[in-house]
């Protein structure tokens, strides 16, 4: 029962109180070049969580199995890049077969998800939270690519009513979805000091 | 002689495209990570500045070594691989001869491996030019993402603590706003920045 609650408070921890994006700024390019429509958000979320949730795992069997058995810490970096590369590899390869229409409204910022820093900086967080178990790691990597799926989506969801707003005109575009975002950062702020 | 003209003017060009015209932060809007996550004082803000430059010269020159060897779809795994070697050299660095900054940036220093504007000058620029046009260009735009880093972290370090590299500036009885040190700080700063440099060059266009 104790695993299961540390568990549970470990995914609420990194989906709404350590949310990446909003704590640790990791992901903000797709999170401000994507946002533009829902449902175009959601996919990204989707597919940045599954990407998430396999790299974590990966690269911390890779981590705990092979390098630092073999004292290759020192390679640590370039192991991690080619684990995330391959799984984005995978997700473009299925998405385009399965879901053409996602995949042309993704443009360029699909094969760019291997350069998403919400990913390397989950392996490296991983790495330095020094977590040691791989049901927890699994939980971990789901939740935060699960955290930056929702904060996706709700600022998509702000920005398609931003439309209507009357800005000033140098404001217009991103000027004002980092004002937003500086918004949003404080709502989540309340949440601190919750969990962990 | 007017070749010889034309090659200068080039050079000249690639080393002052990131300064302003294509300046990473303001202008093209890549690579905002570092830019709102290390930007609570200067000296963190310089460190990180200094890191990508020598990670961006460095990747541009080994890039721009071997543009004529690259196959198109095995190209980013090839940049990204060289970027992870460098960043791999500059974190060692860090870590013994600068040990608190290397503290204090933590994992952002590897976080450079993806940061997007060391590809994009790998894509844009050092894939298809030669060697001195690629280094003067990571110069540039190095440069250019450091001098964003810095005006960043110099308001944000004013106004949260009411200094500048430690040094107190600003007069005694200044309440420090804790809010510019947190990431509601960052976000607003950075947007204020943007929407003043693009009233900037609307007046200029106009």
């Amino acid at each position: 029962m104790d695993r299961v609650y540390i568990l549970i408070m470990g995914f609420l921890s990194v989906v709404i109180v350590n949310n990446f994006v909003f704590t640790k700024f990791l992901g903000t390019c797709p999170y401000l070049g994507v946002s533009g429509r829902l449902d175009t958000a959601f996919g990204m979320g989707l597919a940045v969580t599954f990407v998430t949730a396999m790299s974590g795992i990966l690269t911390w069997l890779i981590d705990f199995y092979v390098l630092v058995p073999l004292g290759l810490e020192i390679t640590r970096y370039i192991c991690y890049i080619v684990v995330i590369a391959g799984a984005v590899q995978l997700v473009e390869m299925y998405v385009k077969k399965f879901f053409p229409m996602l995949n042309k409204s993704f443009g360029i910022f699909l094969p760019l998800i291997s350069t998403n820093c919400v990913i390397l900086g989950l392996c490296l967080f991983i790495n330095i939270w020094g977590t040691d178990n791989l049901l927890e790691v699994a939980v971990l990597s789901t939740g935060t690519g699960f955290g930056f799926a929702v904060a996706i989506c709700i600022m998509a969801a702000i920005r398609e009513n931003l439309i209507l707003a009357d800005v000033p005109d140098s404001f217009k575009g991103a000027p004002i979805t980092l004002i937003t975002a500086g918004l949003l950062t404080l709502a989540f702020m309340g949440f601190t000091g919750m969990i962990r | 002689m007017a070749d010889e003209n034309s090659v200068k003017i080039n050079y000249l060009a690639a080393l002052t495209a990131g300064l302003w015209r294509e300046n990473p932060t303001f202008r093209l809007l890549i690579g905002m990570c570092p830019p709102l996550a290390v930007t609570t004082a200067v000296k963190p803000a310089l460190t990180m500045g200094l890191s990508v430059i020598f990670v961006l010269v460095c990747s541009n020159l080994a890039i721009s070594l071997m543009r004529n060897l690259l196959k198109p779809h095995l190209r980013i795994i090839m940049f990204t691989l060289s970027i992870a070697t460098f960043v791999t050299i500059c974190d060692l660095y860090l870590r013994a001869f600068q040990p608190v900054m290397s503290e204090i940036l933590g994992a952002y220093v590897p976080l450079i491996i993806v940061n997007c504007i060391i590809i994009f000058r790998a894509e844009a620029c050092a894939s298809k030019n030669n060697v001195w046009v690629s280094i003067l260009d990571g110069i540039g735009s190095g440069t250019g993402f450091t001098i964003a880093l810095c005006i960043i972290a110099g308001i944000r370090e004013i106004l949260a603590s009411g200094t500048i590299f430690g040094i107190a500036v600003m007069p005694r009885g200044f309440v420090p706003w804790a809010a510019m040190q947190m990431p509601v700080g960052a976000f607003v700063t950075l947007g204020l920045l943007l929407g003043l440099a693009s009233m900037l060059t609307t007046k200029r266009a106009s």
